[in-house]
């Protein structure tokens, strides 16, 4: 078996391994490595072929290709390794990796440091229940937007997306700017979960219906998909009788969720947080293995690639100061605890003498609310919604005057009936 | 009727499930000729594909019955089998939980009926049950433990026997749904819509339409009665979390809802009993899944649904004698049924097979036994399941072994195209063979590269590729063959 040694191995060359591995590079890791499964860097962004990608990074409207590509020139630039055709098989509390690739066979990378940037995966159809039988035509919508994207083929000519995440947005306007007609994007709650602005250039623009607190209840079709049955829901999600009503389609897009893949982070031990489905982190980026960092979807799911680049330049800078033998272990750790209205804060603990950007997200939908951050910082918002990702940063200064173990993030509302309740 | 291809055999097996590929591969040690007709694209499709998997302990038959006579048989042949067949098959155990004292009574009766039979079975107190298994519900009151019972995937113990019994010389045709029967100067003619096969024996093993079958050649006294049960599976991280196939006492009509490891690991719940009016209806519905839930909850209290990954139902093919039948044809020389196969079917399975032997001879046929009868078959090598030393030289040797195409289950090109090469032609054979999609994505990443790997090895477009043979294709157009119309918006 082949052995490799590195000082920081990066698995996953989408965005978020991307920028990682040049900001360890930059740091001054000598080696470094870029493990990829797929037969070219980008990740999943080589199949969003719509704009809307750097806005805030760039200050231009880019492709996903066109995103991606900034990057990989960059990786071009340097003597970054870059390993293709090749997936991680396993990854060791004492940071060794076995991956697997058609020319080289087995190989096991020993790595000081080591980013997981494995990204995520789309919820399926089993894990939300519909009944009824097991037809072709169901599809996630990032499967679907493969097809269309990179394959060159369209599934069908009549679908309903069950799911207003970003993806199933972008699929709507995709299978209408190709012939085909989407019947109806279907969403259990009472607002849509994707962005705004996609809410309005995807759906809107192209007169979709857009049918909120409803669900596909029942699939129809032995072979092929030939109906599915919708029917609106109450507070608990559960169908209401009688107002089931059966749309014809040969095709049913699900976008209803994304799932940090952390298969080999679980093998490996990483401590995982139950409501990101990723890695515990500190203030560095470091789950609670030593050595073994995190960043991008893997870590949480981002609605923005500009924040993944962000946090994973981050989380590169310190795996190469790890790997330099530059960064000690913290004082101190205070916990990270997400308060009223907050469903998740990424990071879970803070060292109070590092820098800090908070990224979170709230529960449900509020107007006029403060976001108040372990008590030493507040920012006013007009309105705080679940797709769209909160941050803010704090500086070492800021979080000097902090006291007490455990921070708490919270959105207060600033109507005056709740202030005094 | 002229463009058909004629095939005279011996013996002619009508349905490549469970019952049909068992009875071949016995069939196949003798020198006769064999051919299996099937309609679906691959075997096993039928309820074959869509059960538990329970490898039956055999305490549960009610005795006299044909159910009786070959559960505990079938079981103890399962090792042997399975191990020369290169089959995943785990004997587990299984344990059947008292919740009350009325419950406890029937326990113990089943213990008396198992040990009757020879069946190794012992009692355990509710303390002793949930030291095997701590998941289990704190108001168990006793346990009955069979440690003899079994896990398999039957759909891949179907694909192995059939291969096996290729490799001794058996034919088989796919994609052959039977049409039309008749007897001919004693001869038995068979028809699908591509052959006629003149046959000395017919065996009945359509499953769910051996009535038909049966009608076809004018045996017009028994019929199948559809009932459908809905199962649940988990994701692989539920391994483990219990070991055993957790039974609850039964009820006059099923055995229950049970808690299942499967073979592969992957924990499951189910199977519902509803009498069903069409023997095609295979949806899952929301109150079986209540219904399963429930019961499987009220065994193992900790199950999540959250962590189930698919859903699926099968439709058993109870006879309305309430048994297996297993039997000439009273009406038509050379014509054997096998039919009415509900639970334990599969686990009888091998022990009818050897038994519709005995049948065949009766029937007429010289049994010759082959000398070059070769009773191994390799499965297809599982990359996951190797050490890493392995994993190198296999790769080595074969690039294809080099590049994972499932990331889930880890299943590499090497074994797509070994599963192809068996006989796989759809996106479910492969998932059914190689466990390419069968993971917690489902699909979701490799199914349009494994797509694209079929449309090479079989050199067919990407639009001809199915799910499960024709009308279930995947993709329909090409990208911007639907705008030739111009938007429809
Ligand atoms: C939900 C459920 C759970 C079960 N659990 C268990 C269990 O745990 N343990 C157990 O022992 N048993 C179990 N069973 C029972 C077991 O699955 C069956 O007994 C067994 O699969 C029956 O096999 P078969 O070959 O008779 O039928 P099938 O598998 O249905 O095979 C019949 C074949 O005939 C083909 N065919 C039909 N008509 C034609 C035609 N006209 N021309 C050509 N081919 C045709 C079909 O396509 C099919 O492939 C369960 C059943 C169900 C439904």
């Amino acid at each position: 078996m082949k052995q490799l040694f590195v000082d920081v191995a990066i698995i996953g060359g989408g965005p978020a391994g991307l920028a990682s591995a040049l900001a360890a590079r930059a740091e001054g890791a000598e080696k470094v490595l870029i493990i990829e499964r797929n037969h070219e860097l980008g990740g999943i962004l080589l199949q969003c072929i719509h704009h809307g990608f750097g806005l805030h990074r760039f200050k231009a409207e880019l492709s996903g290709p066109e995103y991606a590509q900034r990057f990989i020139d960059q990786v071009k630039e340097t003597d970054i390794e870059v390993l293709l055709n090749t997936m991680v098989l396993e990854v060791t509390s004492d940071r060794k990796l076995y991956a697997v690739n058609s020319e080289q066979g087995l190989m096991e990378i020993s790595a000081k440091a080591i980013i997981l940037a494995m990204g995520c995966r789309e919820r399926t159809r089993g894990a939300l229940q519909i009944p009824g039988t097991r037809p072709a035509g169901i599809y996630s919508a990032g499967a679907a937007q493969r097809f269309v994207n990179i394959d060159g083929y369209m599934p069908g000519k009549r679908a309903v997306i069950l799911g207003s995440g970003d993806i199933g947005l972008i699929m709507a306007r995709r299978f209408t700017l190709e012939g085909a007609k989407v019947e109806a994007v279907v969403e259990v709650m009472p607002y849509a979960a994707g962005l705004a602005r996609n809410v309005v250039q995807c759906l809107e623009d192209f007169d979709i219906p857009l049918i909120l607190k409803s669900t596909v209840t029942a699939i129809h079709g032995k072979d092929r998909l030939e109906a599915v049955t919708i029917s609106e829901v109450d507070d608990k999600w559960n169908p209401i009788p009688g107002t089931e009503r059966t749309i014809e389609c040969d095709t049913l897009l699900l976008s209803v969720g994304l799932v940090p893949e952390n298969e080999l982070s679980r093998e490996a031990g990483v401590k995982l947080d139950p409501v990101t489905n990723g890695a515990y982190i500190d203030d560095r980026m470091m789950t609670s293995i030593p050595g073994i960092f995190a960043c991008g979807n893997v870590l949480h799911v981002h609605d923005l690639v500009d924040n993944v680049s962000k946090e994973s330049e981050r989380a590169g800078m310190y795996a190469a100061r790890y790997a330099l033998g530059k960064l000690d272990a913290p004082e101190k750790k205070v916990k990270v605890v997400a308060g009223r209205n907050i469903r998740y804060v990424v990071p879970q603990e803070i060292s109070l003498d590092e820098p800090v950007e908070f990224f979170m997200r709230v529960q449900a939908p509020e107007e006029d609310v403060t976001l108040n951050v372990g008590g030493i910082r507040s920012k006013k918002e007009n309105s705080v919604r679940p797709s769209e990702m909160l941050s803010i940063k704090l500086t070492p200064e800021q979080l000097q005057s902090f006291e007490g173990d455990t921070f708490v993030i919270e959105v207060l509302s600033n109507k005056e009936d709740e202030v005094s309740a | 009727m002229s463009g058909k291809s004629k095939l005279t055999v011996d013996v002619a097996i009508i349905g490549g499930g469970i019952i049909g590929t068992a009875t071949a591969r016995e069939l196949s040690k003798y020198q006769l000729k064999v051919v299996v007709i099937e309609k679906e694209a691959e075997v096993g499709w039928g309820t074959t594909k869509a059960n538990s998997g329970i490898v039956h302990a055999g305490f549960h038959e009610e005795p006299g019955t044909l159910k009786a006579k070959y559960c505990f048989p079938g079981n103890q042949m399962f090792p042997k089998l399975c191990e020369e067949l290169d089959v995943c098959f785990e004997q587990n155990g299984i344990l059947m939980v008292a919740r009350n004292e009325e419950e406890w009574e029937t326990v113990q009766k089943y213990y008396e009926r198992g040990k009757e039979r020879g069946v190794p079975l012992e009692l355990l107190s509710g303390e002793e049950a949930r030291a095997l298994e701590p998941e289990l519900s704190e108001d168990i009151v006793g346990a009955l433990h069979a440690p003899e019972g079994g896990s398999v995937m039957p759909f891949e113990l179907a694909a192995a026997l059939m291969e096996n019994a290729i490799y001794n010389g058996v034919e088989l045709l796919t994609n052959s749904p039977v049409i039309g029967a008749r007897v001919e100067n004693g001869k038995k003619i068979v028809e699908t819509p591509f052959n006629i096969v003149e046959a000395d024996v017919v065996i009945n093993a359509a499953g769910l339409f051996t009535d038909e079958i049966a009608r076809m050649f004018g045996d017009d006294y028994f019929t199948i009665k559809p009932r459908k049960g809905e199962e649940y599976l988990f994701d692989l991280d539920t391994k483990n979390m219990v070991k055993r196939t957790i039974f609850p006492v039964p009820s006059k009509v099923s055995k229950g809802i049970l808690v299942i490891p499967t073979a592969e690991g992957n924990l499951m719940m189910g199977p519902t009993g509803d009498n069903i009016d069409q023997k095609d209806d295979l949806a899952t519905t929301r109150d079986g899944f209540q219904r399963i839930l429930e019961g499987a909850r009220s065994l193992v209290p900790g199950i999540n649904p959250r962590k189930i990954i698919a859903q699926f139902a099968g439709v058993r093919a109870a006879s309305d004698r309430g048994d297996f039948i297993v039997e000439h044809s009273p009406n038509v020389p050379g014509l054997i049924h096998l039919a009415g196969m509900e639970s334990p079917g599969l686990t009888a399975a091998p022990a009818i097979a050897v038994d519709a032997v005995r049948l065949v001879e009766e029937a007429g046929m010289k049994l010759v036994p082959k000398e070059d009868f070769q009773p191994r078959r390799e499965n297809i090598v599982r990359f996951r399941s190797l050490s890493r030393e392995e994993q190198d030289r296999l790769v080595k040797e074969n690039p294809a072994y080099g590049r994972i195409i499932c990331r889930c289950e880890q299943v590499t090109e090497g074994e797509i195209i070994d599963a192809i090469r068996r006989g796989a032609r759809t996106l479910d054979g492969i998932k059914f063979r190689a466990r390419a999609g069968a993971g917690r994505c489902q699909g979701g990443f490799c199914q349009p590269i494994v797509m694209a790997i079929i449309a090479r090895e079989l050199n067919i477009p990407l639009e001809q590729v199915t799910k499960r043979g024709p009308g279930s294709e995947q993709v329909l157009f090409k990208a911007k063959e639907l705008l030739a119309g111009g938007i429809t918006q």
